[in-house]
């Protein structure tokens, strides 16, 4: 294959990437942005989400795309579930206090990558695509499902926008991000805002799972690259503003499609962890400087 | 001086301990008193100066692959090599610090675990020399200080101890002395002490250089007592372990990082003869601490009446 369409393959692969990656690090953003909560067990919900999507496949009988259209809703309420649970019984009696929240989501992450290795094995699984189609270019042929996962990742952010700019439950979210003592004395309840804010968190980073297992299979550890990927991002983006969140994930998530094309995926990542260092210590605004 | 005379009495006990433990408990006690430097270390940015730092793998494995290498591939003797082990420790604990210091709080713990993970990465794609994830063993000749076999469970328990020993009184003396109080006061109050004429930023400067000399010198030693160097003492595990052990055992406590250590070292252990979800143990413990106990079990102590324990 020439240079030419090898780049273009590169960035169609890293377009997958990038709306995966803009889906897990909007819930991380959003989370981190109303509670002021570094979700370390992010990583963990999206694993769930791709393990509870391999469990519905096995569950529900007929074609494959039934078992993906049950998954894509059920597995995100699941984790959603989750994460409102792990809210109330650890995260609202930390008083939301950074640290101790950082400390507690670590233990969450233990405890959630041992239930599934408990319950679900060490095997990699696969899970079939809810459909096969081929888009044939002229150099070479490419996934259909890929381009789903673009178009409905798409979709997702766009409903996520709406339901933040748009709606009430986005103005009370904003409204608690702002000013949290306000936000009380206008009658709103804080800490259901909370748990709701950090099972949507989840739950975006559960679908995103969904979408990707059909091309990634499901592992116990796979939490850990969308977790680190997602930080960057975040950082990057800059804390807690999330138009900063979607256009990093975009560069983050084609550079590293790019990259790990043509280098050493390892090296990439060296590189990335140390940007993400250095843009927190000399600009913790982020690149984009779009302040929260 | 009561205080002074508990700590020593402390330290007698564990000297004496060699003498009646079967061999397993008998290696597992060296291991933890290397771990346990390990945990003073940590203690001293996170207990006293309150530096929450997410990457101290960075100087353990740092300190730790120093030696490896130099005894392994540079042809040093095992007790030069062994010194390097701190000073690697100490080196990129001021590097660290001199970047990370200029952030706070959760920014803080994010750049620490960057630089650690970078490191992790680093030697992983570097394997040619590292050996990456497999890491490699040090042959005999490696492990012998002199006339002394690290090999040798007796005079590997020993040099443990010496070790521990020394970083336990070590760390006494500087949080009793002028230098220690000044890191208290910047846990407790940074615009306070600044305004009262001291640069808190050295002093959080300092007490990251002790804590990361400290960590690479247990690293050094970890290496060179069970002759194996390893990329997963890098990983973030290595990270997590020593806040848990402070937390558990008591931060800003002296006897502390001992205590957490050995409790959470035979808690796992008896968790995976028991089971093999030992990891849910630790998750566990990390989230019952920070809800019921944040200050540890020193720190219970220290409230219920012994207001005088270091």
């Amino acid at each position: 294959m020439d240079f030419g369409p090898f780049l273009l393959l590169a960035v169609m692969e890293g377009l997958v990437g990038a709306a995966v990656l803009a889906l897990t690090a909007s819930g991380l953003s959003l989370v981190f942005g109303v509670l002021r909560v570094v979700n370390v067990a992010h990583g963990e919900f999206f694993m769930l989400g791709a393990v509870a999507a391999w469990f519905v496949s096995q569950w529900v009988p007929g074609p494959p795309a039934l078992a993906f259209a049950v998954a894509l809703v059920a597995c995100p309420l699941l984790v959603a579930g989750l994460a409102a649970l792990a809210d109330r019984l650890v995260l609202k009696r930390l008083a939301y206090e950074p640290e101790a929240t950082i400390i507690a989501t670590i233990g969450l992450l233990y405890i959630l990558q041992q239930a599934a290795l408990t319950l679900y094995g060490p095997e990699a699984r696969p899970v079939p695509p809810p459909f096969e189609a081929r888009l044939q270019l002229p150099w070479f042929g490419w996934s259909g499902y890929k381009l789903f996962v673009i178009g409905a990742a798409g979709a997702v952010l766009a409903g996520l926008w709406l339901l933040l700019a748009r709606s009430r439950i986005g103005l009370v979210m904003r409204a608690t991000q702002i000013d949290r003592e306000t936000a009380t004395a206008f009658g709103i309840d804080v800490d259901r805002v909370y748990a709701g804010t950090f099972a949507l968190g989840a739950a975006l980073a559960a679908i995103a799972a969904v979408l990707i297992v059909p091309i990634q299979q499901a592992h116990y550890l796979m939490g850990g690259d969308p977790l680190l990927l997602s930080f960057i991002v975040v950082v990057i983006g800059g804390l807690g503003s999330l138009r900063g969140t979607l256009v990093a994930a975009l560069l983050i998530g084609v550079s590293d499609g790019v990259i790990s094309t043509f280098f050493e995926p390892t090296l990439a990542k060296i590189l990335a962890t140390l940007l993400v260092a250095l843009v927190l210590v000399f600009r913790p605004q982020g690149l984009f400087g779009a302040r929260a | 001086m009561r205080m002074l005379a508990l700590h020593l009495a402390v330290l007698a006990g564990v000297a004496a301990l060699q003498f009646v433990l079967p061999a397993y408990h008998h290696t597992n006690a060296a291991r933890i008193l290397v771990l346990a430097t390990y945990a003073i270390g940590f203690n001293i940015a996170f207990g006293y100066t309150g530096l929450l730092s997410l990457g101290h793998a960075l100087f353990f494995a740092g300190g730790m692959y120093a030696t490896g290498l130099l005894v392994d591939q540079g042809g040093w003797q095992p007790w030069a090599a062994l010194l390097a082990g701190p000073a690697a420790g100490g080196v990129l604990a001021a590097g660290v610090g001199l970047l990370a210091l200029r952030t706070a709080g959760p920014a803080f713990m994010i750049v620490t675990l960057m630089f650690a993970q970078a490191f992790h990465l680093a030697i992983l794609y570097w394997g040619r020399f590292t050996g990456g994830d497999e890491g490699f063993t040090l042959s005999g000749a490696a492990r012998r200080l002199g006339p002394f076999d690290l090999a040798d469970p007796a005079t590997r328990y020993g040099a443990a101890f010496l070790l521990f020993a020394a970083a336990m009184l070590g760390c006494l003396a500087l949080v009793r002395s002028r230098t220690g109080r000044v890191l208290i006061a910047v846990r407790e109050n940074e615009e306070r002490t600044r305004m009262l004429g001291y640069d808190p930023f050295r002093a959080k400067l300092l007490a990251l250089v002790l804590s990361g000399l400290l960590s690479g010198a247990a690293g050094a030693t970890y290496g060179l007592m069970f002759g194996y160097v390893g990329g997963s003492f890098a990983a973030i595990q290595y990270s997590i372990l020593p806040l848990i052990w402070v937390l558990l055992g008591g931060a800003g406590t002296v006897l502390g990082p001992l205590l957490g250590t050995a409790l959470l070292f035979y808690l796992i252990d008896w968790a995976s003869s028991v089971t093999t979800a030992s990891q849910f143990v630790v998750g566990a413990v990390l989230i019952l601490l920070v809800l019921f106990a944040p200050r540890g079990l020193l720190g219970l102590l220290r409230e219920r009446g012994l207001r005088s324990l270091p």
